[in-house]
């Protein structure tokens, strides 16, 4: 069980990490909310799922039980809003008119 | 003036999250005297879901499932639940908010009977709270006017 929760936290890390890359390295508004949207994601829902399973690792008591299903109840309920607020941060920023990158644009 | 915004992803969404995280919040407020929480919290995230509403759709639309009158009378219940049951416990001969004496009217034990009291002042302080906070909300969203003006949208 520790084993597999091991590698559920580091993929989630590693999906943390790249959406951190992606963050920083690139060029516009939107390509970054492309990143950190997908990226954060997955990361926080594969982190969570390790936790909850490392939460077992005692065994299988029901109070353990319980507070893994709360936080499965969380992972849940980011995948679900997550995209959500990244779909709607990116719409406000169309509606603002914020132009995308263009590769025109970065040669000049 | 902000285009008025409307996104189906957005309201589907919203929709859906709105009952789960009210059931949260009465969670919180529900186990406030044995855990982390309580009334104050569990207010707020009420509140949250119902600016939620506000934000996802617009202020007219939320207005029609809580107006601001019944809002008021919500702020007012709350406070009257919390002093009511600080008073009861006056008048049944102790100090203000000393849930022990409230055994002579409940047939539990005076522990049983704290825990209780404290439960009900909660429910009074989550009503109120959340009435504030919505109530705070929709004064500064629409400038003071309620959502009845026709520019805000």
């Amino acid at each position: 069980m520790d084993i597999i929760s091991i590698i559920f936290i580091l993929a989630g890390t590693f999906f943390f990490a790249t959406a951190t890359l992606g963050l920083l390295r690139f060029p516009d508004f939107y390509t970054r909310m492309h990143a950190t949207g997908k990226g954060d994601t997955l990361g926080a829902f594969l982190s969570l799922i390790g936790l909850a399973l490392y939460n077992l690792h005692d065994g299988m008591s029901f109070d353990a039980l319980l507070v893994s299903i709360k936080i499965m109840f969380i992972a849940i309920f980011m995948f679900v809003a997550n995209p959500t607020a990244t779909h709607a941060i990116t719409k406000a920023g169309l509606d603002c008119k914020v132009e995308p990158w263009t590769k025109k644009e970065s040669s000049q | 003036m902000i285009n008025r915004f409307e996104d189906v992803i957005i309201q589907t969404i919203c929709r859906l999250l709105v009952p789960p995280i009210q059931l949260f919040a009465l969670y919180v407020i529900a186990h406030g005297h044995y855990s982390p929480g309580g009334g104050f919290q569990g207010g707020c995230i009420l509140a949250a879901s119902f600016i939620l509403l506000v934000i996802a759709y617009d202020l007219k639309e939320a207005s029609k499932r809580m107006s601001e009158k019944i809002n008021i009378m919500y702020c007012c219940i709350g406070v009257i639940i919390y002093s009511g049951i600080g008073l009861l416990c006056v008048i049944l001969g102790s100090n203000y908010l000393d849930y022990g004496i409230l055994n002579s009217i409940i047939p539990v034990e005076p522990a049983a009977a704290r825990s209780l009291g404290i439960l009900g002042v909660e429910i009074g302080v989550g009503i109120a709270v959340m009435a504030v906070m919505v109530s705070i909300f929709i004064n500064i969203a629409s400038g003071g006017e309620h959502g009845e003006s026709e520019e805000l949208e």
